[in-house]
């Protein structure tokens, strides 16, 4: 009858078994997930599915979904077609949403990281324009970055990134404040660990879930603002995209508002994939939560 | 024998699909008779807080439900109860207390309000009624000044008064049952035997019924008449408080009781003069003395006042205080986790806190910290043999001779080779305490700071670290800083300590000494609060550690 | 002795003090975005005027200040800000103070009316959905949440436009008041909130679903917390747990987010205002982008800005009185 503390566990599962075990009992996350593989795809697949320009004369003006099957999804007011419209608008939401993201997440990881562990002035003077930042109307700063520095896809891009990434640089300064001050720093610190160490490679891998859960709302957060600059005509004239779509559609919805409900429709299913597979991975990340 | 209160039979509580196991509680019969304190004993897991939920019907239903047996209460059973028909009987004629004092009162409401709650909820009584009735509880749980009491928030009175509002909470209204989970253990000790002795003197007076939830046998010792031991939802023994404890039946209730450190000192080394390896001199630390403009100013707090101390090699020096004695700032000045503002700790003639940083970073490896939580001190995301080899690596050995060496380490805080290619989180508590010794070893230190090392840990688990700390500590010839609140615990490993409060020495010495014939008044309230001081655990067949 | 200050003054005090870094950096801010845009307000008047020869050009800018070195340009430029002058708006003939002037007050409505609806609402259904976890109710919610959330503003409005204007003829499709209508006492009230059905709708479902969510999650976890556990414990009911007990910690970070979510509502008013041609700061932000009215933008941004410091510092009010643990002093 000995009660040895000595005697170890059987292995369980690898983490990601674990985690993926967890997120797969989540129908919802499920369904998030399945949306975002058919918008990828949709993404990739465009050049097969609709060969040639989207923006370019397909067939009759506005003709109505499900009469042609040249044009399944009908065409708009220049007779450009809808069903290539979406396909490549898929290619120029991932594609911006991505990419401000991860600049987003750069600007607001280094941002937060160094204001949650070094506290007292950097964090100060961090805080202060993180809130300058935040006190500006995002969609305002944006519309006047675009107007500085033009409509082209890439200042588009970087423009988004610029106004959204003060969310994550507070959320990051969170984690690093609370984690700061756990034990386990304390630890390396007093292994004679450097400060550029314990940040980066102590601390941030343990702050990252909560930031890759939150990246999805960026991607989310990402794709409607570009959806509605490009709505408001401020977008890339050069490149199909959902927003412009509607904007156009909006032009003929007495007549023909399928023009601006299927491309709508678009941007609803893909932000809610993202939303759903946020809270998915949440949930997943963290298995404390009951269900 | 008078009339049960409380009688459990056969309770048994489900757990969900995929816990590790099915039923959190299996037949436990327990009874609780009027004016009776029966202690329900046991470690983390045992289920012993289920009960407490299963009586008063406030278990996290669906998912954790019982499932068997029956709970009379004065003869009705409560199982069949509605909830409405529940509502009239919690906080009314069974009342509860429970372990956190700091999270267990509603942050946004006054004391007077919360206790006054209780009334309303279930006292036909005007509002001048009640609030004499409140103060009244107030003044009989001692607390000093009851109107201000009244008016004040939780934030603004201390853990110990915290507990006392609760304890006039629900005996506010002469319960006929007492539900108490661990009602001390989040106190000091010298708070906890005045609670303790509290929780004695008004359920005396009611001749209520207590069931009282804890894992500490000092406690036992203290209050119970009756004691019931559960191991992983199963009662193992149960029968009067002085059988149990002096002489206890079952082997599982024997290595609990043997693990309970005896408060015997043990006998001071012969004579010999070791040199000193680590000196402290006139160390000071003052908290949250700025703030500007910006940031409103906040009171300053000494937290360490002119503190001096020396470690011999091979000895173990014992920080003993309560929570705000200083203690733990102590163990982080003198590993330079945190700046003093003065004063002088010198490590082979160096004085630590004057080296620049780079001259600190070759320093750390002469003096390694244990930290108290073994959950928290070892990061997440990384390997054993990684958190153990990282020391040395950062010190220029080898990453492949350091990852060698990790290996060994393991062997030598027993721990299975098989470890090192693991994460923390698949060991137990105890398992990850000894991950954390092995870091600290791996860099060869001639000082090893402990803060409260096993204060997390279950009492059987606990003895066998502190074996493991002791072995090493004379194999290694090691000097040992050992941060604790526990005089148990002191009392098991230290040579010398030196007793703590509000920031200043009051008495140091051989720890005997100190036992036999405390000095400061201070000490000797300490040592009189230890519960179950009395109380001399049978020291027979230890079969473990 | 110093003077005996109530604490929610002094409390109140420091708060403002600590804006003022805030405001001066985002002083900084609209003067860097100026000097980014390409020409200047000389440019613009020179255009303005149909051109002008370069020794005229000159003249201009040394009276505009624009030869002085960089940081005096911006120490004026932040003085005229501080007395509110945002200089002149070549597309309305106006001092920009002016024009903007004449929009606040719709966008306030806009906003008061939107933030209200959404606020209370998110927070009704946040907090039904908590307390039935997992229930149909609270999937049905949350699905709702999540749609709301999902949905740009445009196309809300689009397609409430089309249904409720377009198809029902319920609703006009945009402007503030009906042109020519000429209504007066409460007929214009009317006429104003029939006007605002929609772009409120359409801003206050989508923020709406912000206050649902957090709402939710913040009730699920202090319906968790040792206190609540300690009510139940003393035989308190459904009610009172919620309204005495979860409720007022529950709301603490949603009123943080309101603080924090005003300068995204007002960025969204752009879109729903532009859409419904509601003549508001949003619709003029997004005007002046299109006319290249950088002082009228600028203009927008810092008058934005401020309402949104002075916002954060009511909420901040709001939370101090709401929780108790916060030291006034």
């Amino acid at each position: 009858m000995t009660v040895l503390d000595t005697d170890i566990r059987p292995e369980g599962p690898s983490r990601f078994v674990a985690f993926w075990q967890r997120y797969r009992r989540n129908r919802a996350a499920m369904l998030g997930l399945g949306l975002f593989v058919i918008v990828v795809i949709m993404a990739l697949t465009a050049g097969l599915v609709a060969p040639g320009d989207p923006l370019a004369r397909a067939a009759d003006p506005l003709t109505p979904p499900f009469t042609n099957s040249s044009v399944p999804l009908g065409t708009d007011q220049l007779g450009r077609d809808i069903l290539a419209g979406i396909f490549y608008g898929a290619r120029i939401s991932l594609l911006i949403g991505v990419i401000a993201t991860l600049i987003s997440i750069a600007i607001g990881v280094l941002i937060g990281a160094l204001a949650g562990y070094f506290g007292g002035w950097v964090d100060d003077v961090l805080m202060r324009i993180t809130e300058a930042f935040q006190t500006i109307p995002n969609f305002v700063l944006l519309l006047t970055l675009v107007a500085i520095m033009g409509s082209k896809i890439e200042w588009i891009t970087l423009a988004i990134g610029i106004v959204s990434w003060t969310a994550p640089a507070r959320m990051v300064r969170a984690e690093f404040m609370s984690l700061r001050g756990r034990e386990f720093v304390d630890a390396a610190r007093n292994l004679g660990v450097s400060n550029g160490a314990i940040i980066f490679r102590e601390i941030l891998p343990n702050a990252m879930p909560p930031v890759v859960v939150y990246a999805s709302v960026i991607m989310a957060l990402a794709i409607l603002l570009e959806s509605a600059l490009a709505f408001l005509g401020l977008g890339d004239p050069n490149y199909a995209s959902w927003g412009n779509m509607i904007g156009q559609g909006r032009a003929v919805l007495r007549t023909a508002w399928y023009c601006a409900a299927i491309p709508g429709i678009a941007i609803v299913l893909t932000v809610l994939s993202f939303s759903l597979l946020g809270e998915g991975l949440n949930d997943a990340l963290n298995p404390r939560q009951k269900k | 024998m008078t009339e049960a209160i409380l009688d459990i039979r056969d309770l048994r509580i489900a757990l969900p699909k995929g816990s590790d196991r099915p039923y959190a509680l299996d037949g436990l019969s327990l009874s609780v008779a009027s004016g009776e304190i029966v202690c329900l004993v046991g470690e983390s897991g045992s289920g012993k807080s289920l009960t407490a939920g299963a009586v008063m019907r406030l278990l996290p239903e669906p998912s954790v439900r019982v499932s068997g047996g029956s709970i009379q209460f004065e003869g009705d059973d409560l199982l069949s109860f509605s909830e409405t028909a529940m509502r009239d009987i919690r906080g009314n004629r069974i009342s509860m207390i429970f372990q956190e004092p700091m999270t267990a009162l509603n942050p946004q409401k006054t004391v007077g309000w919360q206790i006054d709650e209780v009334l309303r909820l279930h006292m036909k009584a005007s509002r001048a009624e009640r609030r004499a009735h409140a103060l009244e509880m107030l003044d009989r749980v001692h607390i000093p000044d009851p109107p201000s009491a009244y008016n004040a928030y939780p934030h603004q009175i201390s853990g110990g008064q915290r507990q006392r509002v609760m304890i006039a909470m629900a005996l506010s209204l002469s319960p006929r049952l007492i539900i108490a989970d661990e009602p001390t253990t989040a106190l000091d000790v010298t708070t906890q035997l005045q609670i303790l002795k509290l929780i004695r003197e008004l359920q005396r007076e009611d001749g209520a019924g207590v069931l009282f939830i804890t894992h500490d046998f000092g406690v036992v010792a203290e209050i119970a008449d009756k004691v019931v031991v559960l191991r992983q939802g199963e009662v193992v023994e149960q029968g009067p408080a002085d059988e149990v404890l002096n002489n206890p039946q079952h082997p599982y209730t024997r290595t609990l009781i043997a693990s309970v450190p005896d408060l015997k000192p043990p006998v001071p080394k012969p004579v010999s003069d070791p040199p000193v390896v680590l000196s402290a001199r006139g160390l000071k630390k003052t908290f949250g003395a700025r703030g500007g403009l910006l940031s409103g100013k906040r009171r300053a707090v000494t937290a360490v006042k002119d503190l001096s101390f020396k470690l011999h090699r091979g000895e173990t020096l014992g920080v003993v205080g309560e929570s705000g004695s200083g203690k733990t700032t102590v163990s982080r000045i003198v590993t330079r986790l945190l700046d003093a503002d003065q004063g002088a700790v010198e490590l082979d003639g160096k004085d630590l806190l004057a080296c620049s940083p780079r001259e600190l970073r070759a320093m750390r490896k002469h003096i390694q910290m244990v930290f108290q939580d073994p959950m928290a001190s070892l990061n997440p995301r990384k390997r054993v043999v990684d958190l153990i080899a990282q020391g040395p690596i950062v010190h220029g050995v080898p990453p492949e001779r350091a990852r060698e060496k990790a290996r060994k380490l393991l062997e030598m805080v027993e721990l299975s080779p098989a470890a090192a290619d693991r994460f923390p989180h698949e060991f137990s508590g105890g398992q990850r305490q000894r991950i954390g010794i092995a870091r600290a070893l791996a860099l060869e230190p001639r000082v090893i700071v402990a803060d409260e090392p096993v204060s997390a840990l279950d009492v059987s688990v606990q003895a066998q670290v502190l074996q493991l700390l002791a072995d090493l500590r004379d194999r290694l010839d090691l000097s040992l800083l050992f941060v604790t609140h526990d005089l148990r615990v002191a009392a098991q490993l230290c040579d010398r300590i030196m007793v703590m409060q509000k920031g200043e020495v009051v008495e140091a010495g051989p720890t005997a000494d100190v036992f036999a014939n405390p000095q400061h008044p201070y000490t000797r309230n300490l040592l009189s609060s230890i519960p179950g001081k009395d109380w001399t655990p049978p020291v027979r067949g230890i079969d473990a550690a | 002795m110093p003077l005996p200050i109530p604490p929610i003054l002094s409390y109140a005090l420091r708060r403002l003090i600590q804006s003022i870094p805030v405001v001066i950096l985002i002083m900084i801010g609209t003067f860097l975005l100026l000097k980014l845009a390409p020409g200047d307000t000389v440019d613009a008047l020179v255009g303005d005027m149909g051109g002008a020869d370069a020794a005229f050009i000159e003249r201009l800018r040394a009276e505009y200040g624009l030869d002085q070195p960089v940081w005096v340009q911006l120490w004026r430029y932040m003085v005229k800000l501080a007395s509110f002058d945002f200089g002149w708006s070549f597309v309305y003939e106006q001092p920009v103070a002016t024009v903007l002037l004449d929009r606040l007050g719709n966008t306030l409505l806009l906003m008061a009316t939107s933030l209200s609806l959404a606020f209370t609402i998110g927070v009704a259904l946040g907090a039904i959905a908590a307390r039935r976890v997992y229930s149909l109710t609270d999937n049905v919610i949350s699905t709702l949440g999540l749609i709301f959330y999902a949905t740009p503003s445009f196309f809300l409005s689009l397609m409430m436009m089309l249904v409720f204007s377009v198809k029902l003829g319920w609703l006009p499709v945009g402007g503030i008041k009906t042109i020519a209508g000429f209504y007066t006492g409460w007929d214009h009230v009317l006429d104003v909130a029939r006007h605002l059905v929609m772009p409120t709708a359409a801003l206050s479902l989508i923020y709406l679903s912000f206050y649902l969510r957090l709402m939710r999650a913040s009730v699920l976890e202090v319906a968790d917390l040792d206190y609540v556990r300690t009510a139940k414990a003393k035989g308190a009911g459904e009610a009172r747990l919620m309204f005495h007990h979860i409720m007022r910690n529950a709301l603490l970070p949603v009123v943080t987010l309101l603080g924090l979510q005003f300068s995204t509502v007002l960025g969204g008013s752009v879109v729903v205002e532009t859409i419904f041609t509601l003549p508001g700061l949003g619709q003029l932000a997004y005007q002046s982008v299109v006319q290249r009215d950088m002082n009228t933008l600028m203009g927008i941004i810092f008058l934005c800005a401020i309402i949104v410091v002075i916002v954060n510092f009511v909420t901040d009010l709001l939370y101090a009185r709401l929780d108790s643990r916060i030291e006034l002093k």
